[in-house]
Parts: structure tokens; sequence; C-alpha cells
């Protein structure tokens, strides 16, 4: 006879979870086991980027490979972050709404509209795109915008010239477009994680 | 120093796209990182090279990215049973070809968005050639890339069912995103480099 198989997966009994895409400031919780702060060592740290990260579930799961996390991470806040120079940090979050409500993460897209409207100040524009959908009219550096990180959305691919043609005609620059296309990848990466190792919990 | 994608995107020394990309040195270096951590890892204890590539090349495959395909697919060949595990993995991607991302929301105001679509399995002649253990990673690459919102304990629960560690799935998940990521990078790149 065999032992029982261990089986490593939680299945939250989540009451009143969110069925529609919000602004509000809701939760997540993993399916599988996050680690704890006393089993992590000095890699674990290093891959947690900022030790407040160990107050997460999602990064404390993520963190089971630190290297893969260490990395993810960096590259999303240069992504989101570095402003330097190149697309306004509303229209990143814009491209990263986008790219999570075509791909269904209402989790993701909740943290990424609320930083849109913040940064933009279009609050109600933003849920449009939530309510409405990727088709909603919002203005055409929007529209373009919205446009060219759902068609990159698509398996395979659907972003062409044409896209990169109304986004240079709605005034964005080479730079500006690379940032509309990273912004829209990376919410690629990110929802399908969010989406796939746990589940959104009701705001508290 | 040429990167991966420089080397999926064909970008050319001294090409603007390579200026372009030169000017988000970190997000270039992290994504080359991340990279090598999926496929040069230090530990492969939970998740072996072979797993590594062949899901790759089917994550690739999926993504019509014949670039991806010939990278992942060469890194195949060249592990242990390479040559034959490559045949089965094209064989189950080309079996899975569809369009997404489609799938149903939880029941509520979003279900009149469903959409309907393929649910994939590896089929038993291809699932005896590559091992349960391997086919339970591509029905579940299949479903991320295509309708991660479909996505459920019990999708962990089969991988777990067919040998998977906790950690071996976070690396599997890992690897199947930012594949979708690093795709859609080269893609964007390309077009916007030849416009």
């Amino acid at each position: 006879m065999n032992a029982p198989l261990q089986h490593p997966v939680i299945t939250p009994a989540v009451e009143n979870a969110p069925v529609a895409f919000t602004q509000d400031r809701i939760g997540w919780t993993p399916w599988l086991a996050p680690l704890a702060e006393d089993q992590l060592t000095d890699r674990h740290w290093a891959g947690l980027v900022e030790a407040s990260r160990a107050k997460s579930p999602y990064f404390m799961l993520l963190v089971r490979d630190p290297d893969v996390l260490e990395a993810r991470t960096k590259t999303d806040k240069d992504i989101f972050y570095n402003v330097e120079d190149g697309l306004p940090r509303a229209e990143r979050e814009l491209a990263a709404t986008a790219a999570s409500r075509e791909n269904g993460c209402i989790f993701c897209a909740s943290v990424h509209s609320r930083f849109a409207s913040h940064f933009s100040k279009r609050g109600e524009d933003v849920q449009r795109l939530l309510d409405e959908g990727v088709t909603v009219d919002l203005g055409e550096r929007w529209n373009a915008i919205i446009a060219a990180s759902v068609a990159l959305t698509q398996t395979p691919p659907a972003f062409d010239s044409a896209h990169v043609d109304r986004l240079k005609a709605a005034g964005l620059s080479t730079e500006e477009i690379s940032d509309v296309i990273h912004g829209a990848a990376f919410f690629n990466w990110a929802n399908r994680l969010m989406l796939s190792i746990g589940e959104p919990l009701p705001a508290g | 120093m040429t990167d991966i994608i420089d080397t999926l995107a064909g970008t050319a020394t001294g090409s603007p796209l390579e200026s372009l990309r030169l000017r988000r040195p970190v997000t270039r270096d992290n994504a080359e990182k991340t990279y090598r951590a999926l496929f040069q890892p230090v530990n492969t204890d939970d998740v072996s090279l072979a797993e590594r590539f062949a899901v790759a090349l089917f994550v690739a495959v999926l993504h019509a990215d014949t670039a991806s395909a010939e990278h992942y697919g060469a890194l195949l060949t060249g592990q242990p049973d390479g040559e034959r595990l490559r045949a089965a993995v094209l064989a189950a991607a080309e079996a899975g070809a569809t369009k997404g991302p489609y799938g149903a929301y939880p029941d509520g105001p979003l279900s009149v968005e469903n959409k309907p679509g393929l649910h994939y399995a590896v089929a038993s002649a291809q699932r005896d050639a590559i091992g349960a253990r391997l086919a339970a990673a591509l029905d579940h690459a299949h479903l991320l890339v295509f309708r991660p919102r479909e996505a459920s304990p019990e999708a962990l629960a089969a991988l777990a069912a067919a040998g998977w560690s906790t950690t071996g799935i976070v690396t599997l998940s890992q690897l199947v995103a930012f594949l979708s990521f690093q795709i859609r990078v080269v893609a964007g790149l390309k077009v916007l480099s030849a416009a």
C-alpha cells in the first residue's frame, strides 16, 4: 500500500469573492503554502528585494524560487517606476490595466487601475475601462495605448505596424511606444502568476 | 553584449533597436537574469533542465514564435533523449494550437464576457511518450497561456498528483509566465523597429 499522497494545494473558502473589475483595495490568498519568515535564508531575503515583502503571501510563495523572483521584481520596478524619461507613469499603468482587463485578472486590474487613476487624475475614465471593457472610447491617445496593449496580449500576439502608426499619430515617441510594449508584456507575466497560484479576496 | 532578447529579435550591433534596449539597462539586465535563472538554474531538484526546455518549446509553439521555438527546441535536443522529446512536444503543441485569451469568469456580471475555447490535454500517444509528469506540465502550460482566468486549485492539484512539488509548481508557473513576457517583448520590438 502506498501512503496517501501528500496534497499541498490549499482550497480557500472565500465568501463574497470579487466577481467584477474594481478599483477597490481587494486582497489575495494563495493556493500553495508560502514560506514562513523563519524559513528564509539570505538568498530568500535577497529574492524578496524589499524586506517588507515578507508580509505578502504572494511574494512569500514566489520566493520559493528566489533567483527568478529577484530578477522579476527588478524588471517590474524598472518598467513601471523608472521615469527618467519615456511614457508618463499613468500611461504605463493604463497599459498594465488594459492587459489585465483583457486576460481577466481582477486582482491585477484593481491595483493598476488605482495607480492609473492616481497618476492621471482620470478615475472615471479608468473605471469605464474596467466596466465597459477594452473597446471603450477614452480619447484617441488612451484608445491607442489600450488597443496596442490588448493586441500584444493576444496569443499569438496580434500587435502590428498599424498599432505603431496609431501610437505615433497619437503623439508617442519610439521610446514611449517601447514603454507601452514593456508595460503590456510585463502584465502578461504578472497576470499569469496572480491568476494561477491564488485568488482574490473581497475588500476588507 | 548580446542577450537572449537581442538574439531572438535579431538585434544588430549598432542598430536603433540596440540603442532602444540599452536605454533601459535595468530592465534589459533583469530580463536576462530571469532567463538565466530559469534556463541555466543553480538548482534542478524540483524541475529538470529537460522539463524546462520542453515546456518552453511548447509555449513558444503555442505563441507561433518560430525563433523562440527553434531556440528552446535546440536546447531540448541537447538533453538526454532530447530528440525524441522534441518531436513529441512539437506534436503536442500542434494539437494545442488556438487563439487566446479565452475562458469563463467567476459567476456574476462578467459571465456575459465568457468565451468558450479548447480545454487541452496532451493526447494519450504523446502522454505515453513524454510521461505523466511532463504531460501534466504541458496541460497546465496550455491553461496558463490561453485561459489564465480559468486557473484553479484543481489545476494545481493535477500537477501535484503528477509529482510536482510546491517549489516546482512555482518555478513552472514563472517559466510559462516569463515566456509570455519575453515572447511579447520580442514580438513588439520587432514590429516597432521595422516600422
